[in-house]
């Protein structure tokens, strides 16, 4: 199949292009960029007029449902497609968890048989995420994950987290972790500050992440030299990113990505108890949104995920505290990235690249570009199309999103994984061209 | 004013429909349930103890947590106010067999309830109830987790003005467990909201929430200094499970330090007041000579309790459908 999308914006981050040309994709591979091959004769011509074309957007954070709900990774793919996004990473906090090379097979072939996005498993860091023994790191590799992850807060057995960060280490194993204090998180369900004071909701307080981050640097460092590659998943206070500021100049090898959500909310948003509003990390203040929007700007943080969580309505409409956490994100990361993108006026180039390039890199791919001869993952949207969020134009299960009755402005087209066309959308009558 | 379509306790004509936080409330709302209240306070003291306000309508208790005061309270009210009441205690029936609180609310509208006086462990379950049900059903919160408990704090303000009327000079401490507590939240937004200058929160700092002073609250750690010249000390009562273990090591040492003796008293006002929402803990918050002493107006809050709580349902009860 042949592809040539023909007068669309193309951004790459990765080759800093940002104009309007063709772009040629055949054999799966992007086959040119403003210039076709050679001999080349599109079979499909895509009018990319008005639209923006980049690479697949990548996240680095979506619950796909699976194992547990049979049948839900197609839904979640679909939705991964709707949203642009042509990779996602699986966390192991499945049910049950990704620790066995027979689950992440089976996981695996359904995600071929649902014709999605890239699915990219991560595996468990501990048998059955219980931080008390190591899982088979170098089989659940072999079997196709892309890494290690703990997912909840950081095991209590901090002997058992430093063996397993020297086994990873051993086979140059990345690791994610989230940087939380289970003890000093306890029951929280908020943010410290004056929101949670005056609701009366116990607290998440942010020491709760930032003497993790210490805890995690130290027993990075003691893994030894070079140290174990960590990731850290999901930061969330001003204080954790000057932690990790730190650590980068001293040079460790660490990531660091933030969810979408907390680049937008802040704990007020969570208003009268909108359930829609409870997070795991917990909305915190201002200051510490404009410190993580300061770290995106500046290329501290290296990727924005979705932290996709569809969940039943039902289990939402249920006190703050009782309600499940988390919500459906895969389908509003690119409207709200963008979104970010025009309040802070950060350009569309980097603001891409931080669900693009930026989480390739994380992931250690080298898709997430436009650059000829890599991989076709292409997402073409309308960057003026506004849209409203509601149950029906959600593909996926989770209709959890506090962002439910909003509008949101850019709207995915047409989604391109490995060169074939697996998503497209029709226009809305009346939507601007 | 705050914007009524922005508050969710108040229907279109900014009329209480629902009183589920004193967060917002609207000073007029306050001043006219205060008012509303003293109008009631007559009628316990009948040979006929009842007014036919909410003759024919339904009234129903819905206690996700046991409190056999408030719920008493609120039955007496409802029932002076002529009311039909039921008593639910949903901690054993519907919750245990897995329904889940809408269905459970659904099912008592269908059963035309008019009013719904709820408790519950989690701040935000009278809010989420209020955004559920049919318009012409009010929800009166009766406390939610450490969030609120707006009837409390409406009748420790009718008790204050009761025998200190001037708010414009007054001094109040509210002493102890402020972090998990709903009355003292309650008691500062009224406070605040009918322009007492000087609230205090008084207690150790691991019984203090975060944010006391955007709500202009003063914050004290010693109970000397915190009701020095105090016109109103409002003592919280300590739960048991908090009396020793991460927050505080004993009851004991809580009481040399917080304890509300009459040695201590006499830093405040010679003319203070003492109040507690009960139930009272002897000797570990309240000394019984201070609880049983002239200063003491504890008693007379449960019978102000009653007129307020009838305000309140009166008030509400009265309003137009939602929205």
């Amino acid at each position: 199949m042949r592809i040539a999308i023909e007068a669309a914006r193309l951004i790459d981050p990765a080759a800093n292009l940002d104009r309007v040309a063709g772009l040629y994709l055949a054999d799966g591979r992007i086959a040119g960029v403003g210039q076709a091959p050679a001999g080349f004769v599109a079979d499909r011509r895509i009018d990319g007029r008005g639209l923006i074309a980049a690479p697949g957007l990548i996240d680095l954070c979506a619950r796909m449902r699976e194992p547990g709900a049979d049948g839900a990774l197609r839904i979640e793919m679909r939705a991964a497609l709707a949203g642009g996004v042509t990779g996602v990473v699986c966390p192991p906090d499945t049910d049950p968890p990704l620790d066995e090379p027979g689950l992440v097979r089976m996981l695996r072939q359904r995600s071929r048989e649902a014709a999605g996005a890239r699915l990219y498993p991560l595996g468990a860091l501990s048998a059955g995420l219980k931080g008390q023994a190591l899982a088979q790191l170098c089989t659940l590799a072999e079997v196709g994950c892309v890494a290690f992850a703990q997912s909840g807060a950081l095991p209590d057995d901090r002997g058992t987290l430093l063996s397993a960060l020297r086994y990873a280490r051993t086979y140059d194993l990345p690791v994610w972790l989230r940087p939380l204090d289970a003890t000093l998180a306890a029951d929280g369900v908020a943010g410290e500050g004056a929101v949670a004071g005056r609701l009366g909701l116990p607290v998440v307080p942010a020491v709760a992440e930032t003497v993790a981050l210490h805890t995690i640097f130290d027993l990075q460092r003691a893994t030894g030299q070079p140290p174990v590659r960590i990731h850290l998943c999901r930061l969330s206070s001003g204080a954790g990113i000057d932690l990790l500021r730190a650590a980068r100049r001293e040079g460790l090898p660490v990531t660091a990505d933030v969810d979408i959500l907390h680049v937008h909310g802040v704990d007020s948003d969570v208003g009268h108890f909108d359930s829609n509003w409870r997070l795991d990390p917990p909305l915190r203040t201002e200051r510490d949104r404009a410190a993580i929007r300061a770290a995106l700007a500046d290329g501290t943080i290296d990727a924005i995920c979705s932290d996709h969580a569809p969940t039943a309505l039902e289990d939402k409409l249920l006190p703050f505290g009782e309600a499940a956490v988390g919500a459906s994100g895969l389908e509003t990361l690119l409207a709200l990235v963008l979104s970010w993108a025009q309040s802070d006026k950060v350009p569309l180039l980097r603001a891409l690249e931080l669900v693009t390039r930026g989480a390739a890199r994380v992931l250690g791919e080298d898709t997430g570009t436009l650059l000829a001869g890599r991989k076709a993952d292409v997402v073409l949207f309308d960057p003026t199309e506004t849209w409203t969020v509601n149950p029906d134009s959600l593909l996926s299960f989770g209709k959890n999103t506090p962002y439910l009755g909003h509008q949101l402005t850019g709207r995915v087209r047409t989604t391109i994984v490995g060169g074939e066309v697996r998503f497209e959308r029709t226009p809305a009558a009346g939507a601007s061209a | 004013m705050p914007d009524p379509v922005l508050n969710p306790q108040l229907n279109a004509d900014g009329e209480l429909h629902h009183l589920l936080s004193l967060d917002g409330l609207p000073r007029g709302i306050v001043e006219r349930i205060l008012s509303t209240a003293d109008s009631f306070i007559g009628v316990g003291s009948r040979e006929v103890k009842s007014v036919p306000l909410l003759r024919g309508r339904s009234v129903f208790n819905l206690f996700f947590e046991n409190s056999t005061r408030t719920r008493t309270t609120f039955e007496i009210a409802a029932k002076r106010l002529s009311a039909d009441v039921f008593n639910l205690n949903i901690a054993s029936s519907s919750a245990a067999k897995g329904e889940s609180l809408l269905d459970t609310i659904n099912n008592l509208t269908a059963m035309q309830a008019d009013l719904f006086v709820v408790r519950h462990s989690q701040g935000g379950a009278p809010h989420l109830i209020a955004g559920h049900v049919a318009p012409h059903v009010h929800v009166i919160n009766a406390g939610d987790g450490r969030h609120a408990h707006p009837t409390q704090g409406l009748l420790d303000l009718y008790t204050i003005r009761h025998y200190k009327p001037d708010f414009a000079a007054l001094s109040v401490a509210i002493v102890g467990d402020i972090l998990h507590s709903r009355v003292a939240r309650s008691d500062i937004h009224a406070l605040r909201a009918l322009g007492v200058p000087d609230v205090r929160a008084v207690g150790p700092l691991t019984l203090l929430p975060d944010g006391l002073d955007e709500l202009g609250v003063r914050v004290f750690t010693s109970l000397q200094e915190g009701i020095r010249d105090c016109d109103v000390v409002i003592m919280l009562r300590l739960q048991n499970e908090r009396m020793s273990g991460a927050l505080l090591p004993s009851a004991a040492e809580y009481f040399r330090r917080y304890g509300l003796t009459p040695e201590a008293l006499r830093a405040a006002k010679p003319d203070c007041i003492v109040m507690h929402p009960g139930p009272m803990n002897r000797g570990i918050e309240i000394d019984s000579r201070v609880a049983d002493g002239a200063h003491s107006v504890i008693l007379p809050q449960v019978t102000f309790g009653i007129a307020v709580r009838m305000a309140v349902l009166s008030i509400a009860a009265s309003s137009a459908r939602f929205r």
